[in-house]
């Protein structure tokens, strides 16, 4: 053993008396036995964190350069876009992070939906990404607010707008989200208060907590059988691995594909030809003109898009709001023995089929001006989308599943 | 209640106690913070009266001022289109105006105080965007219908309005557009935001 390598070990095992650094990496890395057949789907937990990485670097370089006043900001992001080095390159890694960001979280959660990861005893964690994926809706939103362009102005108008539909308290809710009559340079300072302090400090909270709930249970996998199930002599699972070193060396090759797909965005498709960065944003915002169609970035367009098609003020928030809140409930509307769709009947199948298709139908119908028949179909394919969730408990309990193995097949 | 020297009650009651005044103040302390989010001073001076001319305005014109941040029409009306809004009195929600959403003196068939001059917010009812003032001729283009006789569409979920700022029935904004206190300084100019001094 060379000296340094003496001296660095020395380090180490004094950080370790005052420090559980060994314990604490054997426990979440080294000695995380994890199911040695996860997938493709496996991979969105991970990217998940490196676009949170993404958005929290990029976020603070922004702050440098942006103004959150109403005279003010709309310019300062010009002046990122023009004058700042490579100021273009921070913004374009920020708003392509955002879109990204719900890409690879609803690619994460419809994992839980084909494997039943949400199913017991994974509920909390279940619940706990729930909580993230709100948080980070509502981080969305109030960043959103930020450029200060039209899309900007009138899309948090309508969001606070909602507020106000609730009865009796309605009105006086929305003037304090606001702090003044109308979304104004009040309201911007606060968005960005909110944006860039209060909201990622809750996000990064809860992602910890989220990791913390999954080492206690340990990960689901494709088959959706309990490895804790099938143990050896020394309390390892049978088909458990460590994720360090072998599924670190899986996600590696994978965060390597997401970052050339991620900077092939940011390079050449910024704008995603108006679905990452909305056309009508780049007019300064104008409190006397709603542009000629306005709609949500396509991440909301499916709860935007049942909104619309509810004929009543209220009824539309409720509905909005429903759509949204019942993914919570999935742990008990759930009531099969089975938990991967590799050993489901038809009828889960079949429903989990029709909610995607609802879901994808629901998300364009958002993006396009509401005609008489559209807002039909949206009625339509909203039914579909709430069937999924208020019929489970009775499709999932009379299924057809098939035997479910012992052991993961690998 | 005593056990191996440790005064249990004693213990309960000072927990107890502790725990409530220590959570009151917690409580408390939660005022200042929500209250600092509702409008400044500052924020409630702003919105002031403002005093508009009209005398210049062409019938079927539409000009748009700004009340406390917010946009208000003024739109001069000619005979056919105050004999149009009465034709349409089946196919508005409250052809008569009984909501709340005027003040006394606006509550009538044309919603103002002159039937020539319509002054109403320019914000849906439904979430707060500024509907489009789409004339006769202009129906087509917003596939508003053979039918449309003039008046306001919402690019933003699709609830229309007629000339005198009532909804239609089967759109999602659910009242008439709002008619803001307002009075008649002269015969070409006029006062938004105050109507003191006007009989109700």
């Amino acid at each position: 053993m060379n000296t340094a390598t003496k001296y660095l070990l020395a380090f180490r095992d004094w950080i370790d008396d005052r420090f559980p650094l060994i314990e604490e990496w054997n426990k979440h890395a080294a000695q995380y036995y994890a199911p040695k057949n996860f997938n493709f789907w496996y991979y969105f937990g991970v990217l998940a964190m490196v676009v949170l990485a993404i958005q929290l670097v990029t976020g603070i370089w922004l702050t440098m350069n942006y103004k959150p006043s109403a005279d003010l900001a709309f310019a300062s992001v010009e002046y990122i876009m023009r004058d700042v080095e490579w100021g273009w390159w921070i913004r374009y890694m920020h708003s392509t992070g955002a879109s990204a960001f719900f890409i690879v979280v609803y690619l994460h959660m419809y994992r839980a939906l084909l494997y039943g990861s949400y199913k017991k005893p994974r509920e909390l964690l279940w619940l706990i990404g729930m909580l993230i994926y709100f948080t980070l809706m509502g981080e969305a939103f109030f960043g959103y607010l930020l450029p200060w362009g039209q899309m900007s102005y009138w899309g948090a108008q309508v969001i606070i707008s909602l507020f106000s539909a609730l009865p009796v308290v309605g009105e006086e809710l929305s003037l304090w989200i606001r702090g003044d009559f109308v979304v104004s340079d009040v309201t911007l300072n606060r968005f960005f208060a909110f944006h860039v302090i209060a909201l990622p400090l809750v996000i990064c909270g809860l992602v910890v907590a989220h990791i913390i709930a999954l080492h206690e249970v340990g990960s689901n996998n494709p088959d959706g059988v309990e490895i804790k199930n099938h143990k050896d002599a020394n309390g390892i699972p049978l088909d458990g691995i460590p994720f360090h070193p072998y599924y670190t060396v899986k996600d590696i090759p994978a965060v390597v594909v997401f970052l050339i797909l991620f900077a092939s965005v940011v390079f050449f498709w910024p704008e995603m030809n108006g679905y990452f960065l909305e056309h009508a944003n780049f007019v300064p915002a104008d409190p006397l003109k709603t542009p000629e169609h306005i709609a949500p970035v396509w991440y909301f367009t499916p709860f935007y898009a049942i909104l619309r098609a509810v004929p009543s003020q209220l009824g539309g928030v409720i509905a909005m709001g429903l759509a949204t809140v019942l993914f919570c409930f999935l742990p008990w509307l759930d009531r099969s023995p089975v938990k991967s769709i590799r050993y489901r009947g038809w009828k889960y199948r079949f429903a989990l089929t029709a909610f995607t298709i609802s879901f994808v139908a629901l998300g364009w119908l958002g993006m396009q001006a509401p005609t008489p028949l559209f807002t039909w179909m949206a009625r339509g394919v909203s039914a579909v989308y709430f069937l999924f969730f208020l019929l489970m408990p009775f499709y999932t309990s009379t299924d057809n599943d098939k035997p479910v193995p012992d052991r993961v097949r690998m | 209640m005593s056990v191996d020297g440790i005064d249990i009650n004693r213990r309960r009651f000072l927990t107890t106690t502790a725990s409530v005044v220590g959570g009151a103040g917690a409580v408390a302390t939660t005022i200042p913070f929500i209250s600092t989010l509702s409008p400044s001073a500052k924020s409630k001076a702003i919105g002031a009266p403002i005093e508009v001319e009209i005398g210049g305005l062409q019938p079927g014109e539409l000009k748009i001022v700004q009340w406390q941040g917010k946009p208000v029409w003024i739109l001069r009306r000619d005979e056919s289109s105050l004999n149009g809004i009465k034709a349409l009195d089946q196919e508005v929600q409250d052809p008569a105006s009984e909501e709340e959403q005027q003040p006394e003196y606006a509550k009538n068939e044309y919603r103002s105080v002159k039937p020539e001059y319509l002054i109403v917010l320019g914000l849906c009812t439904h979430l707060g965007c500024s509907p489009t003032f789409v004339d006769a001729e202009g129906g087509a283009d917003h596939n508003l219908g053979n039918a449309w006789k003039g008046g306001f569409f919402c690019p933003c979920h699709g609830s229309r309005f007629d000339l005198a700022g009532r909804v239609f029935k089967g759109v999602p904004a659910p009242t008439n557009l709002v008619v803001p206190p307002h009075m008649y300084l002269s015969e070409t100019k006029i006062l938004i935001g105050d109507d003191s001094g006007v009989l109700s």
